[in-house]
């Protein structure tokens, strides 16, 4: 606050303003993930216009993606980028229009979309002036990043920095392409691709928001603060490069697994299920390459919340990456497709691998940014269960759901016809749809209770570093293997 | 393995993102670009015609309501799906989709052969509120769209767009788009009344009416020309029938 504080070398402004709006739109998207969960099971829920499950359910889905993942995200990779390269970002002014323009942008995107202003692509809802916003927004990510990374004072790219990158150039490439369209008005536009093809070209880039935007740059957040936070070098630098390239280069074919059985044609179809199934190896190996960088150190696992979260992340990671190529065979899918099994696996990966590191990244970067020991260690251990007694408890009842209205939906009687009308189906999982919103309910209360754990750690600290201590964080281990 | 050239690699980063970005690029061309080439791909579905300016609306409020997140229209190619639903999609279908909705969860029913299952007024009563009709329902109440009068200010620059983009509208179609959806408007406001459904005037221009209207369009084409049959094998008893296929496939 004072000009006796010594200049800061990094900039962390904008990693505190990511780490606290992530937070927000963390506890914002989960709470209308609750909504929606409770307007399946009742109806009445749904209220006009406005908020009912058609509108609410992208205002979800984009708030936890963009709003709190990519939020922590920018968080974690500008407070890494700067460490592995130590190097100031290029432009505050940059980093500030980042951080204002994002978040302002998410608050017009949550107001098109409960508006009815849609594409009705999944995860690229937005209309085009939305659109380009993002596009502006993600150059300027992309400016300082890349510009860190040029102006730097260390020789090599710390794997962190690989999959940050990657991301970044993945998911400029993706959303410019899914995302062209031919405006009618300021806020109506029609896809410039139509039916199969729209399909398509949909679903490469769907299921690369799911690569590109909830796993590798989440792999950046573990391989930067779980060594970190362990103070232990990577397990294996061979196992993080070939990991790395074969994981971005496989990810991109494997879009098809969600289009089996549809009018693509039938080689497309095949190829996807080829790569998803092959998608496993590199998959295991980011699991394994963070789970083996806790050799020897395990007994820090039962006393430190972070590396729980971590642990159990990476585990639910591995979990989901078996389950994905699994459900991308087509005898498998024949029966997972169209039903609440594929909402239950993108769920055990959003909130047991995705969230959980989340968490983790958060409690690690609170107490460095506002220079104060976390307020309750043992809030955050507490939410560390509460976590995953939710994750349990939301992802158990889908797969059961999703297996019942599957089996349900091909079931036929001896005289070959079908044995149960469709809404016997909808009956049938209704309950399941209640245990789901349960396991919501106790997830959501842990982030409430990190949310009022990094409050009152905020308002205990201060965002400018205290005299006598050193700006430079201790440089990172370097990489065996 | 000697992994010496990947730590020069990894000193070089103009070098290292340009082969990260060259191995992201490789999968989405070969998927997305060939089949925009390759014969077969989409055969055309005979007799289709694209959506007429009030069956446009109401697709375009299908997506403004998230239709698609609860509803698919993609019937795949088994029996239990033809048997429930009708008969299975195909990609000439969707060529003047835009977007195409095919959805990824069916919370309801599939959509796709959906047209003329239902008359208009039991999708009337469905839309004020489902549980009159179906007590387990869980769908949303879009009573509201009944209130909503149906938007045709850019109904001509909708058309205009969609033919730019290769939809064979005519320039009557275009220039006269109000008009023909205010008058496709009335006759399903008139089927209506003569169900017995009360509506007032703006119920009869309402947004419900235009949903109705597109709804009702869904599969139509394919029953009107529906897909060759194959012929596998010559007709033989059943029990024959199965054992060559247990010892053939």
């Amino acid at each position: 606050m004072t000009s006796a504080q010594p200049e800061p070398v990094y900039n962390m402004d904008v990693v505190r303003g990511f780490a606290l709006s992530a937070l927000i739109w963390g506890v914002v998207g989960m709470s209308v993930g609750l909504v929606i969960a409770l307007q399946l099971a009742w109806p009445e829920l749904n209220i006009g216009p406005y908020f009912h499950f058609g509108r609410l359910r992208p205002v979800h889905t984009n708030v936890v993606i963009f709003g709190f993942t990519l939020g922590v995200v920018f968080a974690g990779s500008y407070y890494g980028v700067q460490r592995l390269c130590r190097a100031r970002l290029p432009s505050d002014l940059l980093a500030r229009l980042h951080l204002w323009l994002w978040n302002v942008g998410l608050v017009l995107a949550g107001l098109s979309l409960i508006t009815g202003h849609t594409s009705s692509k999944e995860y690229a809802e937005l209309e085009w002036p939305l659109d380009i916003v993002i596009v502006v927004i993600w150059v300027i990510y992309a400016v300082n990043f890349f510009g860190t990374v040029i102006k730097r004072r260390e020789r090599g790219l710390y794997a962190a920095i690989w999959f940050w990158g990657a991301t970044i150039l993945t998911i400029a490439m993706l959303y410019i392409a899914n995302n062209l369209a031919l405006p009618v008005s300021l806020l109506k536009s029609y896809s410039i691709y139509a039916g199969m093809h729209d399909a398509n070209i949909q679903w490469w880039y769907g299921h690369n928001a799911v690569g590109f935007v909830l796993t590798t740059p989440i792999l950046g957040l573990m391989y930067y603060f779980l060594p970190r936070q362990v103070d232990r070098p990577i397990f294996s630098h061979r196992l993080s490069i070939l990991h790395f390239w074969s994981l971005i280069f496989i990810y991109i074919w494997a879009g098809p697994h969600h289009l089996l059985f549809s009018p693509l044609p039938d080689w497309a179809q095949s190829v996807g299920m080829a790569f998803s199934i092959m998608l496993l190896l590199p998959s295991w190996g980011g699991m394994l390459n963070g789970l083996l960088t806790l050799r020897g150190a395990w007994a820090r696992v039962r006393t430190d919340p972070i590396l729980k979260m971590f642990v159990v992340g990476l585990t639910f990671y591995g979990m989901s990456t078996f389950e994905g190529p699994m459900m991308a065979i087509k005898t498998v899918n024949a029966l997972s497709h169209f039903t609440n099994w594929t909402v239950g696996h993108v769920h055990s990966g959003a909130l047991g691998w995705v969230a959980l590191t989340c968490f983790a990244t958060l409690y690690y970067l609170v107490p460095r940014l506002w220079h104060t020991p976390l307020w309750s260690q043992r809030l955050a251990e507490t939410h560390f269960w509460v976590a995953t007694l939710g994750i349990l408890l939301y992802v158990t009842p889908m797969w059961i759901s999703g297996v019942t209205q599957g089996l349900m939906w091909r079931a036929t009687n001896p005289d070959g016809s079908l044995t149960y009308t469709f809404i016997e189906t909808v009956a049938a999982i209704r309950v399941y749809d209640i245990l789901r919103a349960m396991g919501g309910v106790v997830f959501l209360s842990g982030v409430l209770l990190m949310f009022w754990n990094v409050i009152q750690t905020i308002r205990k600290g201060s965002a400018s570093i205290p005299a006598g201590a050193s700006p430079h964080a201790a440089p990172l281990p370097a990489a065996g293997g | 393995m000697a992994f010496d050239w990947h730590r020069r690699l990894e000193a070089n980063a103009v070098v290292f993102f340009i082969l990260s970005f060259l191995a992201i690029t490789v999968g989405g061309a070969v998927l997305l670009i060939p089949p925009y080439f390759l014969a077969g791909t989409i055969e055309p579905v005979a007799g289709l015609e694209p959506y007429s300016a009030l069956e446009q609306e109401g697709r375009d409020i299908y997506v403004r309501e998230g239709c698609n997140t609860c509803h698919s229209q993609q019937v795949r190619p088994f029996k239990s799906e033809t048997d429930r639903y009708g008969t299975y999609s195909r990609a000439g279908e969707g060529i003047y989709d835009r977007p195409f909705l095919w959805g990824s969860r069916r919370t309801g029913p599939d959509l796709a052969r959906v047209g003329g299952k239902y008359p208009d007024s039991w999708h009337w009563l469905h839309f004020q509120n489902p549980r009159d009709i179906e007590p387990r329902s869980n769908m949303p109440t879009f009573s509201f769209l009944s209130e909503h009068e149906v938007d045709l200010s850019t109904a001509s620059r909708k058309l205009d767009v969609l033919r730019t983009l290769g939809a064979p509208y005519s320039d009557d179609e275009v220039s006269g788009a109000e008009a023909a959806a205010r008058a496709q408007a009335a006759e399903v406001a008139a089927s209506l009344r003569a169900a017995g459904v009360i509506l007032d005037d703006q119920q009869a221009q309402s947004e419900t009416i235009a949903l109705i209207a597109y709804l009702q369009t869904l599969g139509r084409a394919v029953a009107a020309a529906p897909p060759k049959q194959v012929q596998l094998a010559p007709a033989a008893a059943p029990g024959a029938a199965a054992a060559a296929g247990e010892e053939g496939r």
